[in-house]
């Protein structure tokens, strides 16, 4: 290894920051593979990948138009998910530059990683490097891996999509989990589930998990103060 | 919808940006737009689970969603937990 790439990769945070894109992009596989399982093309799935750039928001638009659900309800859906990405921006919007052209990318890539990662470092300084560093690495990992994931699914599609419609809600599953973090949170998850099954009888398709988003008002409302 | 859904996202990264150079939002707010994500999830996952076109329904699929979420339980990893799913609901409607 040449000098300089040691004293980068001496760093935690830089080191961690690579690491956690390279593990983003084996999710980014699996988001290509569903893709074209579920038909979408690789122009549409590339194209999610780079302009949305938001993996939760990704699998919900796709699960949702995948099960024959309506376009609306899945940019809705999708949409209530990115809500958070706000949040991160609010809290480390002094971490990122304030050039306005660098500030407009940066923005780009305020994601659960790289708000995780800038949050958990001691100095600004650092603080600054695991952003960006966190940041261009997920968003190369995530894209090429949806590349390499769509050219997989168009040969082992056919078999997953026998499954499709267990393979998405499980998924969401997994991405649920480290949501769950404090109390409220979770009273958020059992409320929004709770009206979703309420509504699926009552409301018209594409409704109830929007009105799921009504357990977050609650939980806000009435829950405690922690993140 | 793929650039709706790109702009929207991206909308609500640079309007945070934004809302944090011109006030500071209350906590409640802070608090409503991080929750969204598990109410939104979970009534996602009980939708696509349960809804058999405006009824609740257990098909084949719900079983197979049991086992990918034991799986993501277990901390497996998330390819793992999709094939486990996919495979269990495919073995099932073979049966």
């Amino acid at each position: 290894m040449g000098n300089r790439l040691k004293l980068f990769w001496a760093r935690d945070h830089r080191r961690d920051g690579v690491l956690l894109g390279a593990a983003v992009g084996i999710f980014g596989v699996t988001f290509g593979v569903l893709a074209a399982a579920s038909g979408l093309s690789a122009l549409k799935a590339t194209a999610m990948s780079l302009l949305v750039f938001t993996g939760a928001s990704q699998f919900a638009a796709l699960g949702i138009v995948s099960s024959g659900g309506d376009p609306l309800s899945a940019l809705g859906t999708a949409l209530l998910l990115a809500a958070r990405n706000g949040v991160y921006a609010l809290s480390i919007s002094e971490v990122l530059p304030t050039n306005r052209v660098r500030r407009l990318a940066a923005a780009q890539l305020v994601i659960d990683e790289t708000a995780a990662m800038s949050t958990s470092q001691p100095a600004m300084e650092e603080s600054r490097e695991a952003f960006w560093i966190t940041g261009i690495s997920v968003f190369v990992f995530w894209n090429a891996g949806t590349l390499i994931g769509v050219l997989v699914g168009e040969v082992v599609g056919d078999p997953l999509s026998w499954g499709l419609d267990a393979a998405f809600p499980a998924g969401f599953f997994a991405l649920l989990l480290p949501h769950l973090s404090n109390t409220r949170k979770r009273v958020a998850a059992l409320l929004g589930a709770g009206i979703a099954v309420i509504g699926i009888p009552l409301l018209p398709r594409g409704l109830p998990v929007l009105a799921a988003g009504l357990g977050a008002v609650i939980a806000a409302t009435a829950g405690g103060n922690k993140r | 919808m793929i650039l709706g859904l790109a702009g929207g996202c991206y909308f609500f990264k640079i309007g945070g940006l934004i809302a944090a150079d011109v006030t500071r939002p209350t906590p409640r707010l802070y608090r409503l737009l991080s929750d969204l994500t598990p109410a939104v999830l979970a009534g996602l996952i009980v939708v696509q689970a349960f809804d058999g076109g405006g009824t609740l329904e257990i098909g084949a699929n719900t079983a197979g969603l049991f086992v990918g979420a034991l799986a993501a339980w277990w901390r497996a990893p998330f390819a793992v937990v999709l094939v486990l799913a996919a495979a269990a609901t495919a073995g099932l409607r073979l049966l």
